[in-house]
């Protein structure tokens, strides 16, 4: 097959479409779309800095911008993509090292990772709520 | 095996490194950045500024901001090899590494300036 579409391109992956959506090929796609996500995040995580940067003044508009519903809203969205994508990326370092590929661990360290995610980001909202206050 | 598919997979491999190195790096500095932010969720301006300039503050955001954005560039790297394969691809790749190359070095002037001019 020298020359063929395959040893140029390499090969090309099934139409995903077609599969009924599972707990591990949801997952694989939440890890990726968590991982662009979060990437905004890093994004605002720069702004903020470069306002405290900036003085005072930017500072404060900076923090008027995050406590607005927009802001808050954004925040959270950020927060539960970085918990995803850090609780699906330990799992991914655990396929690394090797362990938990039996299918019901797979199926159970995916739920591990769903819940994981929510308690954390909830935890961390309201652990910011109360320091806050 | 072409030379072309050799160098292919080494780099495929390089990169594969890169990116679990980054995220191990990414766990302890992650963490420890939400919970002082959270911590400081009352702090006015020069609290959260007396904060980012202690010298242990600037080291560990200067490494957090160095390994999200390396991080970021292959996780995205990847999306683009994927999905872009028109001519739009040499493109997008550009714009997306410099994109993060200008975050994090926007980050670590912010965070140097703090530390050093309060």
């Amino acid at each position: 097959m020298r020359g063929s579409m395959e040893e140029k391109y390499g090969p090309t992956s099934p139409n995903i479409q077609i599969y009924r959506p599972q707990l591990t090929s949801v997952l694989s796609i939440a890890n990726r779309i968590s991982g662009v996500v979060a990437s905004v995040g890093g994004v605002a995580l720069v702004l903020w800095l470069l306002a405290a940067a900036a003085g005072p003044d930017t500072y404060a508009f900076a923090l008027w911008l995050l406590s607005s519903l927009l802001g808050q809203i954004g925040l959270l969205i950020f927060m539960f993509a970085f918990f995803l994508h850090l609780c699906g990326g330990i799992r991914h370092l655990i396929w690394d090292a090797g362990y938990g590929f039996a299918l019901s661990t797979i199926y159970a360290s995916g739920w591990v990772v769903v819940a994981a995610s929510v308690v954390l980001t909830g935890a961390a909202w309201i652990a910011g709520l109360f320091a806050a206050s | 095996m072409t030379r072309r598919r050799e160098r292919t997979l080494l780099e495929g491999a390089a990169h594969w490194w890169r990116e679990r190195v980054t995220a191990v790096a990414l766990i302890p500095l992650t963490l420890w950045f939400f919970a002082s932010i959270i911590a400081h969720s009352a702090s006015d301006y020069s609290a959260v500024i007396a904060w980012l300039r202690m010298p242990s503050s600037t080291l560990m955001m200067v490494l957090l901001l160095a390994a999200l954005f390396y991080h970021t560039a292959l996780g995205l790297q990847i999306i683009i090899d994927d999905y872009v394969h028109s001519a739009r691809k040499v493109p997008a790749l550009i714009i997306m590494r410099l994109g993060c190359l200008a975050l994090a070095v926007a980050g670590t002037f912010a965070v140097l300036r703090i530390a050093i001019r309060g």
